[in-house]
């Protein structure tokens, strides 16, 4: 196995690491030799030096995020780290955190430190609600030990953190709408504002993903140059988590060196395929990225070499499909999820992503021709109108669809239908029993910190 | 009226916090959980406690998932419709679920126990499918799995206390 870093405490019985586990390895080293030996202005340093980039999807580099923070403005600074995850696929913040809360506490307060910001703020989706009361124990635990609160180990930085539960949507891990939320309005995304100058009450803000921050205290304690030697490829700043569902064999979330060969993640860390289940294709990171085809399997998995391949990172949730799934119906089902997650406010997405899902309902029937596919490319091209990120992302698989898979639209053409409905097809909707071991014990799985 | 309790945690905490704004969800819950769903009788509290009006209220109760504007069972049952889910046959799951307990997808039980609601992924991807109750996370289902579970929220119903975000 390669260096683990951020599941380092990561333990058999699934019981997150306490305070106690978390300093035997070395926590909270960070934040005292940052406190007492560095100033701000070096913390953003080796995090910039280090090539640490956002974790949440956008890939942006962290350290110059944390920059932007002018060194004269205004009192109170928040962090706001973001742990909504609401995309079919992705629960890596989830597992994170359940592994070890401290690190991702840890986290947040040198992005503190490092800002000078008064305040952090840990967003939370509602079905989280045990993570929730995980991290309220122990950031009172953290507060206890000095670690924060008044005068964090005896210096003269002070800084705290609440726990705000959200009400769930997923346009609340949009960083301007979960601000919105934050403050109580209706969580629409703003793209006027800049967080960095006017955030959560009009104040500096950076919003930063759970993974992110919890990456910052270890680079902190072993330096940049160490940092640079975990990933796999030339770009793939340190340690990244994947997390893998679909027709694999092991699903779950596995710490591997940033820029790890895709088909190294699904064939290698995920067990390969299911017995009986043939790769088709995979969404490489979360409902919002592109079908692959067979040949990006070689694609090491980080923000530039997926860019160079046309596709995207997203998260590094990589969801796996079998040669027997059709993928109409996959797309139809991720349409669904995101035209029920909009948040109504700009047209192209209010009215588009419905509208690809009933021309791919036309297709799936067999009611629809070439002149119905064309229609749909146009539609999804249109999604690059909307006011955010969030309908150029839904329109993500439709485009790989018709891009890798337009022969299996073709063949559901003209009067045709599904080709995928018949004897020995395992559709979904025949359940009777699982196709994998009831391997989760449920204890882990009441406690919601399997994984 | 409400128990003096709820109505003083509620008051404290907004009293405590510098901008109300950011309570009102958690001020929600709490009366959610009281009323069992955030009733028009529970807006009213809501609003008088905020100094919110209650057109800001109904803004936000009809733009989230997790909160109701409609009475629902005891126990909600999110079950993931996402895609991995999907693919691990979420709609016998439904279906299921639904024959089991006599109801359609949206419905709640004669008994007042049970409301079946799908939800957005989980977070629970390598245990599909899953679904979550009462803020417990259950995953890897099968029929003999969703028995049990029933069986034991049924006979535990009057002493299972609800979490807040239900
Ligand atoms: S693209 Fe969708 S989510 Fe974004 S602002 Fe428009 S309606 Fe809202
Ligand atoms: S897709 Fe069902 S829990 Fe994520």
């Amino acid at each position: 196995m390669s260096e683990q870093v951020l599941f380092k405490n990561r333990r058999v019985d699934c019981r997150p690491a306490s305070l106690a586990d978390y300093r035997a390895g070395g926590g909270y080293e960070a934040l005292t030799k940052a406190v007492r030996t560095m100033t701000p202005d070096e913390v953003i340093k080796v995090v910039m030096d280090s090539g640490l980039r956002g974790r949440g999807g956008a890939g942006f580099p962290t350290g110059r995020k944390w920059s932007f923070v002018r060194k004269d403005a205004p009192h109170p600074r928040y962090i706001q780290c973001n742990t909504d995850e609401m995309e079919p696929g992705t629960f890596k913040d989830r597992i994170l955190v359940n592994t070890d809360p401290h690190l991702v506490i840890e986290g947040i307060v040198l992005c503190g430190y490092a800002v000078q910001a008064d305040h952090g703020v840990f967003f939370i989706r509602p079905s989280y609600d045990a993570d929730a009361r995980l991290l309220e124990r122990e950031l009172e635990v953290a507060r206890e030990a000095g670690l924060l609160g008044k005068n964090i180990l005896g210096s003269d930085f002070s800084f705290d953190i609440d726990v705000h539960r959200s009400a769930g949507r997923y346009i609340c891990g949009e960083s301007s709408a979960q601000a919105n939320a934050i403050m109580g309005k209706r969580p629409n995304p703003d793209k006027n504002s800049h967080m960095t100058d006017s955030g959560l009450w009009g104040l500096p803000t950076v919003v930063n993903n759970v993974e992110t921050l919890a990456s910052v205290p270890s680079i902190l304690r072993n330096g940049v140059e160490w940092f640079q030697t975990l990933a796999a490829s030339p770009t793939g700043d340190g340690t990244k988590l994947y997390s893998v569902s679909g027709e694999v064999a092991e699903p779950g979330c596995f710490e591997l060196p940033g820029g790890t060969r895709l088909g190294d993640i699904i064939f290698g860390a995920a067990g390969g395929m299911l017995p009986g289940a043939e790769f088709k294709t995979c969404l490489p990171g979360g409902t919002s990225t592109s079908f692959v085809a067979r040949e990006h399997l070689e694609t090491p998995m980080d923000f530039d070499s997926m860019k160079k391949a046309g596709l995207s990172l997203g998260t590094g949730s990589v969801i796996v499909f079998d040669k027997n799934t059709c993928l109409v119906q996959a797309t139809i089902n991720i349409l669904a999820y995101f035209a029920r997650e909009s948040c109504g406010w700009c047209t192209p997405c209010r009215e588009g992503i419905p509208y690809m899902k009933h021309i791919l309902e036309r297709i799936e029937a067999g009611e629809a021709g070439e002149r119905d596919v064309e229609l749909l490319q146009r539609v999804a091209d249109g999604m690059e109108h909307a006011y955010c990120g969030f309908a150029p992302g839904a329109a993500m698989p439709v485009h790989g669809l018709l891009k890798h898979f337009r022969d299996e639209v073709r063949e559901h053409l003209d009067g045709r239908g599904c080709p995928f409905v018949g004897e020995g097809v395992a559709k979904p909707g025949l359940w009777t029993s699982l196709d994998r071991d009831e391997t989760v014990p449920d204890e882990a799985d009441s406690e919601g910190r399997d994984g | 009226m409400l128990p003096r309790e709820l109505e003083q945690e509620i008051a404290e905490m907004v009293r405590e916090t510098d901008h109300v704004e950011e309570k009102i969800i958690d001020v929600i819950y709490l009366l959610q959980r009281h009323f069992g769903y955030f009733s028009d009788e529970a807006m009213g509290h809501a609003a008088r406690l905020t100094g919110k009006t209650l057109v800001e209220l109904e803004e936000l109760a009809t733009f989230y998932d997790f909160i109701y504007r409609e009475p629902l069972g005891r126990f909600v049952i999110h079950v993931c419709d996402g895609v991995t889910c999907w693919m691990h046959h979420e709609n016998g799951l439904f279906d299921y679920l639904c024959r089991k307990l006599g109801v359609e997808v949206g419905e709640t039980t004669a008994d007042g126990l049970f409301t079946v609601l799908p939800t957005a992924c989980l977070g629970n991807c390598h245990n599909a499918p899953a679904m979550l109750v009462n803020g417990e996370h259950y995953g890897r289902l099968t029929p003999e799995k969703v028995d049990r579970i029933l069986d034991n929220l049924r006979e535990n119903a009057d002493t299972i206390p609800l979490c807040l975000c239900r």
